[in-house]
């Protein structure tokens, strides 16, 4: 379980996080949704460590983050980042199989080798895939790679930032219905922070939305359209009008 | 106001000048302390050792034979004034293997790898791909600063050595076969001349720049701000502080090795 308390985050004289709260129950899917620069990432990047929180706590499983083994801590974590974030210089196989190549998740490395081929198999790409760069492939490519990179170590917690971000909306709606199958066949906790609502009904267990640096509302994802709550209301329904203003 | 504001902004450049050497000298530390303790990357720090040093032969080669060979005709045609133009083998020498070897390699090194040491790191931190290696566990001072530092100051004195023989032999050509200098005489005055202080300062120099070189190439990228403009921004400031750091600690060097 992941939970969230009261978290501040400053950058310079720019208050993003105004005390986050939120708690995530083992094996649920949940997902953060906000307009852009609400701070969405941010508070992703503080549960990892690599945003460290000006005030507030985070726990998972009742053990505070800055207290812990940070290899040991991050070893239980996956990630999906925005746009890949794969290493340039490595083989996809390399990428999707890098935790296992070193540290103390270290394998043979024909081992490591099949388990990313293994991995990229469940993700839909051919084994073929492995022995090519990161730059050869294209983004939806690129973005399933970057999935089977967060599974390959088997992790207890997977987040998703911006999952579908720059794909056409079949891909998008492979990448989805991709990380909903893996998060239940895994069992893990999984958390998405997007703002695409087609993303949010297929990922999603339930659903919390940020805004003014406070998360507004959260709930079931079947509740999202009827919880009366303005904000959330505006942003599923995409409205130029209501109480989140709107730069035109 | 108006009489103490050049005042204060002086204080405020000195400030921001010292909080960065106080930034680089934690990030030079602890590059030195992730070079010295486990888990190393062997694969890392071979392809670091392949791309600063190996690949970095040609431009020091073309730099020192250039700079040799224009040294001998400099040395030549103003020790004629006073009628000392055999000199020119000694001075070669000790010029190239002292001060021009080590120096003009380490700049031209600095342009080559602490650009692409800055743009590669920073378009990591960019594309977040320097978060992503923190997720998997892997500490990037660990997998990125420390294998390049490492390559770069291992590397860095066979350059400067490989660049001296190059050099001297720039001058050797010139003064032979421009100059109607016996090639035996050359050889032999230019040997006798080279003691092992001249040669081993020269390499430590190389040393102290190759560190040098890599150090702000990685701490630029680590510092890059976002988008085109901060990795350009990270790469420039990179040669430019590495080129200043390398001259200025040249004669810091110098006065070490040669002040008595």
């Amino acid at each position: 379980m992941i939970e969230i308390q009261d978290i501040h985050k400053a950058f310079g004289p720019k208050e993003i996080l105004r005390g986050v709260n939120l708690s995530i129950p083992k094996g649920e899917s949940m997902v953060i949704i906000g307009g852009s620069g609400t701070g969405k990432s941010v508070t992703l990047k503080c549960i990892l460590g690599l945003v460290h929180p000006d005030k507030g706590k985070i726990l998972v499983d009742g053990k505070d983050v800055e207290k812990q083994d940070r290899e040991e801590f991050l070893s239980r974590f996956g990630m999906l980042f925005q746009g890949g974030a794969l290493f340039d210089s490595l083989h996809v196989w390399e990428n999707v199989a890098f935790r296992l190549l070193r540290g103390k998740l270290k394998r043979p490395k024909k081992e490591a080798r099949e388990i990313a081929i293994e991995k990229l198999r469940r993700v839909g790409l051919t084994p073929d895939v492995a022995d090519q760069y990161p730059a050869e492939l294209s983004g939806g490519m690129q973005k399933r790679v970057g999935l089977a990179r967060a599974i390959a170590a088997e992790p207890e917690i997977i987040f998703f930032d911006e999952p579908t971000t720059g794909l056409d909306p079949i891909m998008s709606g492979v990448i989805n219905d991709l990380i909903r199958e893996i998060v239940v066949e895994m069992g893990a906790t999984a958390m998405t922070i997007t703002h695409d609502m087609t993303s949010v009904r297929a990922i999603a267990d339930k659903v919390a939305m940020l805004h003014g640096g406070k998360i507004r509302w959260t709930g079931p994802v079947s509740e999202l359209d009827t919880c009366g709550d303005p904000y959330v209301h505006q942003f599923v329904s995409g409205s130029a009008e209501g109480p989140i203003e709107a730069v035109r | 106001m108006g009489l103490l504001s050049p005042i204060a902004a002086l204080g405020r450049n000195v400030l921001s000048a010292l909080a960065w050497v106080g930034r680089l000298s934690i990030f030079a530390a602890g590059t030195v302390r992730h070079i010295f303790t486990p888990p190393w990357y062997p694969r890392e720090i071979w392809h670091a050792l392949l791309t600063i040093g190996w690949l970095s032969l040609p431009v020091v080669g073309m730099t020192a034979i250039f700079t040799g060979a224009a040294l001998a005709l400099q040395i030549y045609d103003g020790s004629a004034r006073f009628s000392a133009e055999a000199v020119v083998p000694q001075i070669v020498a000790i010029g190239m293997v002292r001060e021009l070897g080590p120096v003009l390699g380490g700049l031209m090194v600095a342009a080559r790898v602490a650009s692409s040491v800055a743009a590669e790191i920073g378009t990591m931190k960019v594309t977040e791909q320097i978060d992503a290696l923190v997720t998997l566990s892997t500490n990037p001072m660990k997998y990125l600063t420390a294998p390049r530092v490492l390559a770069a100051t291992l590397s860095m004195p066979a350059l400067v050595a490989v660049g001296d023989v190059i050099g001297i032999m720039g001058g050797y050509l010139v003064a032979t076969q421009r100059l109607g200098f016996n090639a035996a005489t050359y050889i032999t005055n230019t040997v006798n001349i080279l003691s092992f202080d001249d040669v081993f300062s020269g390499l430590v120099k190389g040393a102290v720049f190759g560190f040098l070189i890599a150090l702000m190439g990685c701490y630029q990228g680590m510092q890059s701000g976002r988008g085109a403009q901060g990795v350009g921004k990270a790469t420039k400031t990179a040669v430019v502080a590495a080129s200043v750091l390398i001259l200025a600690s040249n004669y810091l060097l110098t006065e070490v090795f040669f002040s008595a």
